[in-house]
C-alpha cells in the first residue's frame, strides 16, 4: 500500500487541521511576496480596524497586521521546527544509545534526565536568559535541551519495548550489526509514536518560545515573532481593541491543528494494529 | 518498614534534586561572561563601583566557600540588596510571595473541587456529550498559550461586560472582598489552564478503578450504584486523583509567571521576569529558588501520595 492511499483513509478530523497547517505554512512561506505592503512599512494609523486594505487591521505603529503576522510566523514556526528537529536528533540518539548499551551509560543518562526534568523549564530558561541574554542561539539551546529530555524518555522506553520482540532476536541471530538492528528493526517500529511526539514537541516549543517572547525575553527585535507581537500590541486591550488577539490566535490555531494531527497519528496506529492483529 | 523506607527514599531524591537546583542557581552568577561584577554593571562602570559589587556578591572568595556562604545566608533570610533599586530583597520578597500564593491558592480552591466533581461526573456518564466537551476543552487548554486565554477573558469580562477591573494590582489596604474581586480574572485564567487536564486525569483514574473485577463483583452482589461509587470506587481513586492534583498544582505554580505579566499582578513571577530583563541577578536567583523548590515539593507530594494509596507501588519488581 502506498503512502498516499493510506493517507486517504484518514478522517476529516485529520484532513482539516492538516489542510489548515499547509495553508498557513504556504502563506507564511510565499505570502509576503504577494502583499502590497512590507512588514516593516508604516501604512496607516495605529490599530486601525479590519478593512479591505488591511484584512487584519494595523498594529501599534500602523504597520499592516497581515504582513506582520506572516513575517512573524516565519520566525516563530521555523524556530519551533528547528528546535523540535534538533531535540529529536539528540533525544532519540541518546535514548537509543541508553536503551541499547544499558548498564552504567543508561543509568547515568537516565538519572541526569530525571534530575533536569525535576526543574520547571520556564524557570530554568529565565535563569539562563538572565545570565546569557536572549539571543537566538541561547533560546534554541535551552529549548532543545528540555525538548530532548522528553524525547529521550520516550525513545528509550520504546526501544526497550521493541528490543525484546522476536524479530529483533531473529535479526540478532542472523548476525546483523548494531546499526542494522537500530535503524532497520527498532527505529521503524517506533516511528509512529515518535512522529506524534515530534509534533507535540513542536507545539510545546512554539508555545514556550511565544511565552518567552511575550515576557520580552524571547526572540530579540527587530525580527517579529508571534509572541513578541502579542506583547507589542498588548496596550491595545485597554482601549477595548483586540489587536494582540490576532497573533495569539495564530499560535493557538497552529497548536490545535498540530495536536489534532498528532492525536490521529496515534489513533490510526491503534486501529491498524488491531486490524492486522 | 517498607513504607517508611520508600518515603525516605523519595524524600532523599527530592533533597538531591533541590541541592542540584541550588548549585545550578548559584552557578548562574559564575556563568556570567567575563567578570560577573563588570558584566552586571556594564562597560562604563567605575572601578570603585565594580569593586563594591564584587564585595557585595562575595566574588573575591573561592567558589565553594561562596556557595556555602550564599546557601547559609539564604537559609537565614539574609538576601542582600537588589542591584537595581538598592533596596533589601527580603521584605519585597515577602509581599510578592504572599500575593502569588494568594492568587495561586484562590485558583486552586476553584479548580481542584471543580475538576474532581466534573471528572467524576464525566466518568460516570462517559460516552455522552459531556465527554466530547471535555476532550475539546482539554485540547484547547494544551494548545492555547496562557496569554491568549488571559486576553480573551480580559476583553470579554473586563472590557465588554465591565464586571471586573482591567488591572489586577492589589495592595494590603484593600479589604479581602476588593482583593478577591480584583484577582478574579487572573485566577480564572489559571483555572482554565489546569482544569481540563485535572478533569481528564480524574476521569481516567475513576474509569480505571471502575473497570476492576471487584466493582463488577459489587454490582453482581446487588450493591446500589451510590454504594459502589462511595465505598468501592472512590477510596481506590483517591490516590491517583490526589497525585493528579499535586502535579497540576506544580504546573499552576509555574503558569502563574505568564498570567501575572498579562494582568500586571504584583507577584513573584512578574518580579522575576522584570528582574531577568534588568539582570538583577540576586532577585532572579531567589525567585528561581522559590519556584524550583515549590515545584519539587509538589512533585514529591504527588509521589508520596501515590505510594501511600497504592500498595502495589510499595513492592517494586
Amino acid at each position: 500500500m502506498t503512502r498516499f492511499t493510506r493517507l486517504r483513509g484518514f478522517p476529516l478530523s485529520t484532513w482539516l487541521p492538516l489542510g489548515v497547517l499547509v495553508v498557513i505554512t504556504l502563506a507564511v512561506a510565499v505570502g509576503p511576496a504577494f502583499l502590497p505592503y512590507r512588514a516593516e512599512e508604516i501604512v496607516g494609523d495605529l490599530w486601525e480596524p479590519m478593512s479591505w486594505a488591511h484584512p487584519l487591521g494595523t498594529d501599534q505603529l500602523g504597520r499592516d497586521m497581515l504582513a506582520r503576522v506572516l513575517e512573524g510566523g516565519r520566525t516563530s514556526l521555523s524556530l519551533a521546527a528547528v528546535i523540535a528537529g534538533l531535540a529529536f536528533l539528540f533525544g532519540s540518539g541518546a535514548g537509543l544509545t541508553a536503551a541499547f548499551l544499558g548498564g552504567w551509560v543508561d543509568t547515568a543518562l537516565s538519572r541526569a534526565v530525571d534530575l533536569l526534568m525535576a526543574f520547571p523549564p520556564l524557570i530554568f530558561a529565565l535563569l539562563t536568559i538572565a545570565v546569557l541574554g536572549n539571543s537566538i542561539p541561547v533560546l534554541v539551546t535551552v529549548l532543545t535541551l528540555f525538548e530532548a529530555l522528553r524525547i529521550f524518555r520516550l525513545t528509550r522506553s520504546l526501544a526497550m519495548e521493541i528490543a525484546v520482540q522476536e524479530f529483533v532476536a531473529v535479526a540478532r541471530l542472523r548476525g546483523e550489526g548494531i546499526g542494522w538492528i537500530l535503524f532497520r528493526e527498532i527505529l521503524p517500529n517506533g516511528m509512529v509514536p515518535l512522529m506524534a511526539e515530534l509534533a507535540i514537541r513542536f507545539v510545546f516549543g512554539l508555545l514556550f518560545l511565544s511565552s518567552l517572547s511575550f515576557l520580552g525575553l524571547g526572540v530579540p527585535p527587530p525580527a517579529p515573532d508571534w509572541g513578541g507581537m502579542v506583547r507589542d500590541n498588548a496596550p491595545a486591550v485597554s482601549f477595548g481593541l483586540s489587536a494582540p488577539l490576532v497573533p495569539a490566535a495564530m499560535i493557538a490555531i497552529v497548536a490545535v491543528c498540530v495536536n489534532l494531527v498528532a492525536d490521529s497519528l496515534l489513533h490510526t496506529r491503534g486501529r491498524s494494529r488491531s486490524a492486522e492483529g | 518498614m517498607v513504607l517508611t523506607r520508600l518515603i525516605a527514599k523519595r524524600l532523599f531524591g527530592a533533597l538531591v534534586t533541590l541541592w542540584f537546583v541550588t548549585v545550578l542557581i548559584f552557578l548562574a552568577v559564575e556563568c556570567l561572561p567575563g567578570d560577573a561584577a563588570e558584566a552586571l554593571l556594564g562597560k562604563d562602570a567605575t572601578p570603585v563601583a565594580v569593586e563594591n559589587l564584587r564585595a557585595e556578591l562575595h566574588l573575591n572568595d573561592p567558589p565553594v566557600e561562596r556557595y556555602v556562604g550564599w546557601l547559609g545566608r539564604v537559609a537565614v533570610g539574609d538576601l542582600g540588596k537588589s542591584l537595581t533599586t538598592n533596596r533589601p530583597i527580603a521584605p519585597m520578597l515577602a509581599t510578592r510571595l504572599s500575593n502569588t500564593l494568594f492568587l495561586a491558592a484562590t485558583a486552586a480552591a476553584i479548580a481542584v473541587p471543580l475538576a474532581i466533581i466534573l471528572g467524576l461526573v464525566s466518568a460516570l456518564y462517559r460516552g455522552t456529550r459531556l465527554d466530547r466537551v471535555i476532550s475539546v476543552l482539554s485540547l484547547a487548554s494544551i494548545s492555547f498559550p496562557e496569554f491568549f486565554v488571559g486576553y480573551i477573558l480580559l476583553v470579554v469580562f473586563a472590557l465588554n461586560l465591565g464586571w471586573f477591573p482591567v488591572l489586577s494590582g492589589i495592595n494590603p489596604d484593600m479589604g479581602l472582598g476588593e482583593q478577591l474581586h480584583r484577582i478574579v480574572l487572573p485566577a480564572l485564567t489559571l483555572v482554565c489552564l489546569v482544569l481540563a487536564y485535572m478533569m481528564r486525569m480524574t476521569r481516567a483514574a475513576v474509569i480505571n478503578v471502575l473497570s476492576n473485577p471487584y466493582i463488577e463483583m459489587a454490582e453482581l452482589k446487588g450493591c446500589s450504584r451510590r454504594e459502589i461509587i462511595v465505598r468501592h470506587a472512590f477510596v481506590n481513586a483517591v490516590g491517583p486523583v490526589a497525585n493528579v492534583v499535586a502535579l497540576s498544582l506544580a504546573y499552576l505554580v509555574v503558569g502563574v509567571v505568564v498570567v501575572e505579566v498579562v494582568f500586571t499582578y504584583p507577584g513573584l513571577g512578574q518580579w522575576m521576569v522584570d528582574s531577568v530583563s534588568k539582570q538583577d541577578i540576586l532577585v532572579v536567583q531567589i525567585c528561581g529558588l522559590i519556584f524550583g523548590a515549590t515545584y519539587i515539593g509538589l512533585n514529591l507530594t504527588a509521589d508520596i501520595v501515590a505510594v501511600l494509596f497504592n500498595p502495589k507501588l510499595r513492592h517494586p519488581r
